[in-house]
């Protein structure tokens, strides 16, 4: 198997999850293989120039699952998918997550859309891990029963306290995780990579950018990275990351 | 099969078709789609004297059938080139050309001096690139400008010496004149048209750079248009590009006036469009029973 290709994978099963969020199972074979959590794929949108990248939310043998916000014109002709549909997907994209040992006690932290991508990195860690999401409130939660059936400990937070906790994901860390996953928005992500640091803890983060090629060739998704001598240069979301160490990432 | 070789400025390409500059990168992630010897040539990733950081993000997004980048010229420098990506690329049969950008004109001739040393096959000159401050399209969009970049650069460059052309002139046909005078051995156009796109709800210009270069489909008319009147007025190679994304658009590239031809935009669409490219355009020249692709440069038929 190439590192990544090109697959046309039959969607078998396709589904809303919320008012804006879908949810898409597709047979992709050996891309699905090779495929680790924290991954992405970039899905070609019928008259549209640019793929969409979209984070793997779980990879079970030959499949993979998809779950996908309508962000804008190409996303929403995605979310007209019928089961039985083909999508022409590149896959697997991109550095996942280095999960390490899965006897150690950690913890995952999802904002929004940021959360589907935790559920396939979360699944063998099971009761090691404490999964905590935020949304915006209680119609826009999402994925529970799947952290739940990994066997995680899941912990809910909305903004407007319509569900779970009224707050922040960041109030709502357990004292003894070793280390930290999250993807969610940057303000959520600038925190947590501040709070793994004061407790001297390993912070994995996922970031996302506007991609062109999904590979390394046209260094579009730039991200500003530190470097050794304390200075900083521009990563690539799509190839150095989407997961990156957090200590390297310089927040502006 | 008809044959698909063209020659260059004395540089012999397997087939006409050439991945663009900054969407290829040094080639290594679409070595993972095919071998690199499927294209004609590979334009590398503009290089400058010094290591370049790029524009800040967001640099990419998308438009009606295209896209604006703001990549600003990101890339490790020329002596990293020829030391680190130069011998692999030197090694996947195909023709390398080294795309170069300049904040002064001594800057492309130290440049076109270092590459001259060099295995590269051919040098392009990017006195295009809308997206940085300085890194030549102040030298691409008058004639003066044109004409004095390129013979300075020529007497640096012992390597065959295209220049890249940008549409954002008023006559391009007296620009490839200004090449060609100068002492270019061949032209390759269209570099991006400037653009811009703004967030309603933010107000904000969706790139960081506010404005960017726009390719793909939309610009194909446009780049077919250019290159038409180009050639017409140079005896040199046309290399064409601007929106390429069939086998159709590359005939009608050619058709045009292109001796070969780039492709971009569309390698982001589909890694493999250049292996279906290159199918089409042998149908279609069995089809017409064509024995060689350059029977179709300048086949056009204007009213």
């Amino acid at each position: 198997m190439k590192q990544y290709d090109v697959r046309q994978c039959r969607v078998v099963r396709f589904e809303q999850l919320t008012a804006d969020v879908f949810s898409a199972w597709v047979e992709a074979g050996e891309l699905a293989r090779a495929a680790v959590p924290g991954q992405f794929a970039q899905i070609f949108v019928p008259g549209k120039t640019l793929r969409r990248p979209i984070s793997i939310c779980a990879i079970e043998e030959d499949r993979l699952r998809f779950v996908f916000q309508i962000r804008g014109e190409g996303t929403a002709i995605l979310a007209q998918t019928k089961e039985g549909d083909s999508w022409d997907i590149l896959a697997p994209l991109g550095h996942g997550f280095d999960l390490g040992d899965t006897a150690r006690k950690v913890c995952f932290v999802g904002g929004g859309i940021g959360v589907p991508p935790l559920v396939a990195a979360a699944k063998p860690f099971g009761q090691n891990a404490t999964v905590v999401t935020g949304f915006r409130n209680k119609d826009a939660v999402i994925l529970q029963e799947d952290f739940a059936k990994n066997g995680n400990q899941v912990i809910l937070a909305t903004d407007d306290g319509s569900a779970g906790h009224h707050g922040l994901v960041t109030e709502c860390l357990p004292d003894d995780c070793e280390a930290i996953f999250a993807c969610g928005p940057t303000p959520m992500l600038r925190a947590l990579a501040a709070e793994a640091e004061k407790r001297g803890i390993e912070c994995q983060i996922s970031l996302e950018q506007r991609m062109a090629c999904g590979i390394g060739a046209c260094l579009g998704c730039a991200c500003k990275l530190k470097t050794e001598d304390g200075g900083w240069r521009h990563g690539h979301v799509c190839k150095d990351g989407p997961v990156f160490d957090a200590r390297l990432v310089a927040f502006d | 099969m008809a044959d698909l070789k063209v020659n260059i400025a004395g540089v012999e390409l397997a087939n006409p078709l050439i991945a663009a500059s900054g969407t290829f990168g040094f080639g290594r992630e679409y070595a993972e789609f095919y071998p690199l010897s499927t294209l004609g040539g590979i334009s590398c990733k503009g290089i400058t004297l010094q290591e370049r950081p790029g524009n800040p993000p967001p640099r990419i997004a998308e438009t009606p059938s295209g896209m604006l980048n703001a990549v600003g010229l990101q890339n490790p420098g020329v002596d990293h080139f020829i030391r680190e990506d130069l011998p692999w690329l030197r090694q996947q049969g195909t023709a390398v050309i080294a795309n170069i950008a300049g904040n002064t004109p001594e800057d492309y001739c130290a440049m076109a001096e270092k590459l001259s040393d060099s295995d590269v096959d051919m040098i392009e000159m990017n006195i295009s690139c809308p997206n940085v401050k300085q890194g030549g399209v102040q030298f691409g969009t008058s004639c003066e400008g044109v004409g004095a970049i390129t013979a300075a650069v020529r007497k640096h460059c012992t390597k065959p010496l295209m220049v890249k052309l940008s549409p954002n002139v008023s006559d391009i046909g007296e620009i490839a004149a200004a090449a060609e005078a100068a002492g270019a051995d061949a032209i390759s156009l269209i570099n991006t048209l400037t653009g811009m796109r703004i967030d309603i709800r933010t107000r904000r210009p969706i790139i960081r750079n506010n404005t960017g270069g726009l390719s793909g489909p939309a610009v194909f008319p446009v780049a077919v248009r250019m290159v038409w009147q180009a050639s017409q007025r140079v005896k040199i190679p046309v290399v064409g590009l601007g929106g390429i994304a069939t086998w159709q658009d590359a005939v009608e590239m050619l058709l045009a006036g292109a001796s070969a031809l780039q492709i971009g935009t569309v390698l982001f669409t589909d890694p493999y469009a250049p292996v279906k490219i290159l199918e089409g355009l042998n149908r279609y020249l069995d089809e017409e029973k064509l024995a060689s692709v350059t029977e179709l440069t300048g086949g056009i038929r204007p009213w």
